[in-house]
C-alpha cells in the first residue's frame, strides 16, 4: 500500500486499545462472572474445587454448550429453535434402539445424526420456504419429535447397547488426558463453529440475514437455503449432544432433554446472542453454558433446593435481554 | 453517446396505464432529477430501468445498444445499480462487509474457501477514498451517520462497473448536514462519469446537483429540461399540473 492515508483508513477502527475492545464485549463480563462464581465457591465450600466435582461440572456444561452452538447460529440468523431438547432425545433414542438391536456404533450414530438433521431440515423448510414463524414451527416440532421418540422406544428405558456397548459408554462418559470426552468434543465444535461464523461466506450470510433480511434478499444472498442449513446445523448439534449424553448416562428414557431448550437459549443469550438477530459468537455460547452450569452446581453445593434452578435460568434470560436493550438505548 | 436511452416506454397493469410513451436520454456522468407526485409513475419507471418489470412496449438502449432485461441481474450486468431507499444495509456488520454483501471475495486454504477480509477492507477503503467519504471499512454500520451509510450503499454500486446509479429518495430521512454529504457523493459519482438518476421530492436537493430535471405526471413525461433553464416554481407547477408541459 503506497498511500499511507489509505492504509490508515483501512486499519483504523472505532475501538482503540485492546483492553477497551475486550471490556466492551458482553462475553468478557459473563466470563468474569463465571470466574468470580468459581472463586467464591472455592472459598465458601469444601466440595467445589474437588477433582470429582470439577469433572462433573465440565461434563455437564458440555452438553448444553454443544447445543447452544447450534442455537447461537439460529438466533444470530434471526430465528429461534425450541425443538432442540426433543431433537436431542430423538437422536439419543435412535442410536440406542439401533445399537440395542445389535448394530455397530457407527450405524447407530450415523442414523441418529441423520434423523437430527432431518428434523432441522423440516423446521428450516417450513420456516424459509413456507414462511411460517420459527416459534410456531419449532414449538410444533418440540412436541412431534419427543412423541416420535416415545413411539420409537415404546417409552421404555434402554440400557443395553449391543456389541459396541462399552465404546458408547467410553465415548460419552470417559476421559482422555483428564478431560471428559464431551468437553473435548465441545471445544472442537466451538472452534469449528467460530471459524465457520467468521471465515466462511455461510457465516457472513447468516449474520446478514439476522441483521437485515430484506438487505440479504436484495443483495442476492440465497436466504432460504442458508436458513434451512442453519436449522440443520442446530439439529446436528442437538443430535451430537444426544449421542454423547446416552453414553454418559449409560441409559436413555424419553424424558431426556426435557425443558433443555430454555437452558440452551439462556446460554446463547447470556453469551451475547441477540434475540432480535444479527449477533452472537460461538465462544459466547460456551461461556454462557459454563456460567449457567456453575450457578446450577453452586445452588446444589450451597444446599439450596433444586426447585430454585428454573427461577435462576429464567431470570438469567430476562436479565441478559434487559441488559442488551439497555445497552442499545445508550448507543 | 447516451449511456441510457428510453424510447416510447409504456407500461400498463391491466386497465391502468402507469407509463405512457416515456422517452428519455441520459449521458455519462449526467445527474437527472426524476420528479413527480405520488403515483405519477416514478417508481414504475425506475423498476423498468432496473429490470424488475419489462415494459409493455418501447425500447431500452444501453450505450446505444438495444437491450432487454428479464430480471434485475440482467440490468446489474449491464451496469445499472440501484441504491434502495432503506439502503439494504446490515447494521450489525462492518462497512467493508456491507459493501461486499452477497459477493464476498474468497481465497482458498486447502479445500476450504474463506472470506478474504484483507481484500475487502483494502478495496472498500479505495472506494470510500474515491467518494471522498470518511467512512472506515472496519467500523460497524450501526454507529454511522446517515451520510456514511449512504456512502456504504453507493460504494457497493461502484464495486461492479456501474454506468448508472438509480437512487430512490436518498435524502428523505436524514439531517441537513448529512444531505450535503449525500449530494457530495452524487457529485463524486458524476465526476467519475457515472450517471445518476435521483428520485426525490425535495426540490432544493434536486436543483443543487441535477444537470437536468425530468417530470412525470400521470405516467407521462411532461418536462425534460436543463436545471439551469428551469426553476423550482416551474417544476412545482409541472408536477401539480398547473403548467401543462415544458
Amino acid at each position: 500500500m503506497s498511500d499511507p492515508t489509505l492504509a490508515d483508513a483501512i486499519n483504523r477502527s472505532q475501538h482503540h486499545g485492546l483492553i477497551a475492545r475486550i471490556t466492551s464485549q458482553q462475553i468478557f463480563w459473563v466470563f468474569m462472572a463465571a470466574v468470580f462464581a468459581c472463586l467464591a465457591l472455592t472459598i465458601l465450600t469444601d466440595s467445589f474445587a474437588t477433582e470429582r466435582n470439577l469433572f462433573n461440572v465440565t461434563r455437564n456444561f458440555a452438553f448444553v454448550g454443544i447445543v447452544a452452538l447450534g442455537m447461537t447460529a439460529v438466533i444470530a440468523s434471526g430465528g429461534i429453535d425450541l425443538s432442540v431438547g426433543s431433537t436431542l432425545v430423538i437422536s439419543a433414542m435412535t442410536v440406542s434402539v439401533i445399537m440395542s438391536a445389535g448394530m455397530p456404533f457407527w450405524v447407530g450414530c450415523l442414523a441418529a445424526l441423520s434423523v437430527s438433521m432431518l428434523v432441522g431440515a423440516i423446521n428450516g423448510v417450513l420456516i424459509a420456504y413456507a414462511k411460517m414463524p420459527p416459534f410456531v414451527v419449532t414449538l410444533g416440532m418440540l412436541s412431534i419429535a419427543r412423541s416420535l421418540a416415545m413411539v420409537l422406544s415404546d417409552n421404555k428405558m434402554i440400557y443395553e447397547f449391543g456389541p459396541d456397548h462399552d465404546f458408547l459408554l467410553w465415548l460419552g462418559g470417559g476421559a482422555t488426558f483428564g478431560l471428559p470426552h464431551p468437553l473435548i468434543i465441545l471445544i472442537i465444535l466451538a472452534v469449528t463453529t467460530a471459524f465457520a461464523f467468521r471465515q466462511l461466506r455461510w457465516g457472513q450470510h447468516l449474520f446478514a440475514i439476522g441483521g437485515n433480511e430484506n438487505a440479504a434478499v436484495l443483495t442476492g444472498i440465497p436466504v432460504a437455503r442458508i436458513k434451512v442449513s442453519v436449522y440443520m446445523f442446530s439439529g446436528l448439534m442437538a443430535g451430537i449432544a444426544g449421542v454423547l449424553e446416552v453414553g454418559w448416562l449409560g441409559g436413555v428414557t424419553t424424558n431426556l432433554g426435557q425443558a433443555m431448550e430454555l437452558t440452551v437459549i439462556a446460554a446463547a443469550v447470556i453469551g451475547g446472542a441477540n434475540l432480535a438477530g444479527g449477533g452472537g459468537t460461538a465462544f459466547g455460547a460456551v461461556i454462557g453454558a459454563l456460567l449457567i452450569e456453575v450457578i446450577r452446581n453452586s445452588l446444589i453445593l450451597l444446599g439450596i433446593s433444586t426447585f430454585w434452578q428454573g427461577t435462576f435460568v429464567g431470570a438469567f434470560i430476562v436479565i441478559a435481554v434487559a441488559f442488551d436493550r439497555f445497552r442499545q438505548e445508550k448507543t | 453517446m447516451n449511456v441510457l436511452e428510453l424510447k416510447n416506454i409504456s407500461k400498463s397493469y391491466g386497465a391502468i396505464q402507469a407509463l405512457r410513451d416515456v422517452s428519455l436520454a441520459i449521458e455519462p456522468g449526467e445527474v437527472v432529477g426524476l420528479m413527480g407526485d405520488n403515483g405519477a409513475g416514478k417508481s414504475t419507471l425506475v423498476k423498468v430501468i432496473a429490470g424488475n418489470f419489462a415494459p409493455s412496449s418501447g425500447d431500452i438502449l444501453i450505450s446505444d445498444q438495444k437491450t432487454v432485461f428479464h430480471k434485475p441481474l440482467d440490468a446489474q450486468k449491464a451496469g445499472i445499480e440501484v441504491v434502495y431507499q432503506d439502503l439494504a444495509i446490515c447494521n450489525n456488520m462492518t462497512a467493508a462487509s456491507n459493501v461486499f454483501l452477497g459477493r464476498e471475495p474468497t481465497r482458498k486454504i486447502g479445500p476450504i474457501k474463506i472470506v478474504d477480509y484483507a481484500f475487502m477492507r483494502k478495496r472498500s477503503a479505495e472506494l470510500f477514498a474515491r467518494l471522498k467519504s470518511e467512512t472506515r471499512p472496519r467500523d460497524l454500520v450501526h454507529r454511522m451517520s446517515g451520510g456514511q451509510r449512504q456512502a456504504v450503499a453507493i460504494a457497493r454500486t461502484l464495486l461492479s462497473d456501474a454506468k448508472i446509479v438509480l437512487m430512490d429518495e436518498p435524502t428523505a430521512a436524514i439531517s441537513v448536514r448529512q444531505v450535503a454529504e449525500v449530494l457530495n457523493l452524487i457529485r463524486q459519482l458524476s465526476d467519475h462519469g457515472i450517471a445518476v438518476v435521483l428520485i426525490s421530492h425535495r426540490m432544493p436537493d434536486v436543483f443543487e446537483v441535477a444537470h437536468k430535471v425530468v417530470v412525470l405526471r400521470r405516467g407521462e413525461l411532461v418536462a425534460d429540461k436543463k436545471a439551469s433553464d428551469s426553476s423550482p416554481e416551474e417544476i412545482t407547477g409541472l408536477i401539480t399540473g398547473a403548467i401543462e408541459t415544458a
